[in-house]
């Protein structure tokens, strides 16, 4: 199983769960985070007074899935969050260990 | 001079020429001999008589200007603050206005607006006969106003002894302790506010020079813009001023904020004639004009210099073009309004961004570069464009005679400003601990914080 971890553009997250949700992916968090990458910050200005943003609000999406999934599920991701312009984020993914179901103990790919 | 208090008097009169004769004996009513001769045949038309337009437009206008500062200010202030300031900040606003609510009920009212002998005034201070409102009821009137009845006269001046010192907060926002704001309100309403009302409105000496100030300019603004200043430099500035990060935390509040102070403003000039009449009516008009073009000058003159036009700019522009259509409200007409309301947006707009920036004071909120210099435009202005096609008492305008009046508010609030901030000190201490402003004044001040 992968942990697939994507940093994305805010105003992309609707096109990426509906790519992911064609996928059969049904499950994934979502968090609001702030960072920066390339495209640094901005700045912003204050009745003169001139303030640099360096982190900027983006949004951290975690899911879950088996092997065989993960790369089709890396280029929605990719497909759904370009903008082409900087700032579109990065995906990371993980070896996931474990997982188990909450409510039933189910664990494995039978929990995802 | 032509302070409101005259203005007020004339304000109530110009509805009609024989209101205005009747409005000017009304002032000597006041006087126990002046009544008694006039008592037998005439009695019936010069006594004074509570007016129900009047009335109904000062108990609005009361209302409206209460509404300045609690929610108003208090919105416009806590909007640019940080969020781990915001609800200090609108409890300065929120403390202040019940804090000055009582002084004025003890004491504060019969300083600045009564005297022992009406017809001849206190030239420094009123009478303090009226403690607790002692001797004031249901049916009195004072000459000042003498179409409304006392209880709404001086709840009218009360809303305004309010938002000035309220005003004030901006200057020192997020690193003045409470108990230190607490005392310095008190002690600045009772030893500044209330003389110089006094002598602008009340009968005291500013009111022969000639000054024109219809609504405040020099009592309410520059007041409150100087003695911001003073504040300012005394406390120093805030921690990390500079370095940190002191971006307004949600501009929506300043937003709202700017918009009730606005509507309010009406009250405020409008109201300033004290009568439901013909000059309410141009000081409106004034307002609204003055106010637009301010906003769009400042937003104009932001949008050349740093490329994009901001919500806190043509906010900020729309306050400091109120502020200095504030003294020519009832003396100007609307085209003297539009120049004043330009001015006052392009010089106010560089006087907080830049002007400050240059010597480096932080009056974190720019209390002084739009209230201070916001007034001494408008103060300076009204003498240039006073027209006596709209206020009669306008005729003998002079820049001169303007500058006089600005001068003699500045000396006495910086002088007295600072007097009180050390005493102040002594007492309790002006700022928080620095551990206190780094971790916010919500909750070392208050124990409260906003839901994140």
């Amino acid at each position: 199983m992968k942990l697939v971890v994507a940093i994305i553009k805010p105003s992309r997250l609707e096109e990426v769960r509906q790519a992911l949700n064609s996928l059969d992916v049904h499950g994934m968090t979502v968090t609001e985070v702030k960072g920066y990458g390339r495209q640094k910050g901005h700045s912003e200005i204050y009745r003169g007074t001139e303030y640099a943003v360096h982190f900027l609000p983006k949004l951290k999406i975690e899911i879950a899935v088996e092997d065989a999934l993960s790369d089709r599920v890396i280029t929605a991701i990719r497909e759904a969050a370009q903008t082409g312009r900087i700032g579109d984020g990065k995906i990371f993914v993980f070896d996931l260990e474990h997982v188990t179901r909450i409510r039933t103990g189910e664990t494995g790919a039978a929990a995802l | 001079m032509i302070i409101a208090r005259t203005t007020k008097v004339v304000g109530a009169s110009l509805a009609s020429l024989t209101t205005l004769l009747y409005a000017l004996p009304a002032l000597a009513q006041s006087a126990t001999s002046a009544a008694t001769a006039a008592a037998p045949a005439a009695a019936a038309p010069a006594a004074p008589a509570i007016n129900s337009g009047d009335t109904a437009w000062m108990l609005t206008s009361v209302a409206l200007v209460l509404m300045m500062t609690i929610p108003g200010l208090g919105l416009f202030y806590a909007g640019m603050v940080r969020k781990k300031n915001v609800l200090a900040t609108v409890m300065q606003s929120f403390a202040i206005t019940c804090v000055v609510t009582l002084l004025w009920f003890i004491i504060g009212y019969s300083i600045a607006f009564t005297n022992d002998d009406p017809a001849n005034p206190g030239k420094f201070i009123g009478s303090f006969a009226h403690f607790l409102l002692n001797g004031i009821n249901v049916n009195s009137i004072n000459g000042l106003a003498p179409t409304i009845p006392e209880y709404v006269f001086s709840m009218f001046q009360m809303t305004f002894a309010i938002i000035t010192p309220a005003l004030i907060c901006g200057a020192f926002a997020e690193r003045m302790k409470f108990s230190a704001m607490i005392i310095f309100m008190s002690l600045w309403l009772l030893f500044v506010y209330a003389p110089i009302a006094h002598w602008v409105w009340g009968g005291g000496f500013l009111g022969g020079l000639g000054v024109l100030d219809f609504a405040g300019g020099t009592v309410v603004h520059i007041n409150a813009g100087v003695a911001g200043l003073v504040c300012a430099l005394v406390l120093g500035r805030r921690k990390g001023f500079g370095t940190v990060n002191m971006a307004p935390h949600n501009l929506v509040l300043s937003f709202i904020g700017a918009s009730l102070l606005w509507v309010g403003w009406f009250g405020f000039n409008a109201g300033s004639a004290v009568a439901s009449n013909a000059l309410a009516g141009a000081a409106m008009m004034n307002t609204q004009v003055a106010t637009a073009a301010a906003a769009l000058a400042w937003m104009f003159a932001e949008w050349l210099v740093v490329k994009k036009p901001s919500v806190l700019g043509i906010i900020s522009g729309a306050v400091a073009g109120l502020v200095a259509v504030t003294p020519a409200s009832g003396f100007v007409n609307p085209t003297g309004a539009f120049i004043i309301g330009i001015v006052a947006g392009v010089v106010c707009y560089y006087a907080a961004a830049h002007l400050k920036k240059m010597f480096g004071y932080d009056d974190s909120l720019d209390a002084f570069g739009v209230h201070g210099i916001g007034g001494i435009i408008g103060a300076l202005l009204t003498g240039v464009f006073a027209d006596a096609a709209i206020n009669p008492l306008g005729a003998n305008h002079s820049i001169i005679t303007q500058l006089e009046g600005v001068v003699v508010t500045i000396v006495w609030t910086a002088v007295v400003t600072w007097v009180i901030l050390m005493v102040t000190k002594m007492l309790v201490g002006l700022r928080a601990s620095e551990a206190e402003e780094e971790e916010g004044l919500d909750i070392t001040q208050h124990g409260e914080s906003v839901a994140e």
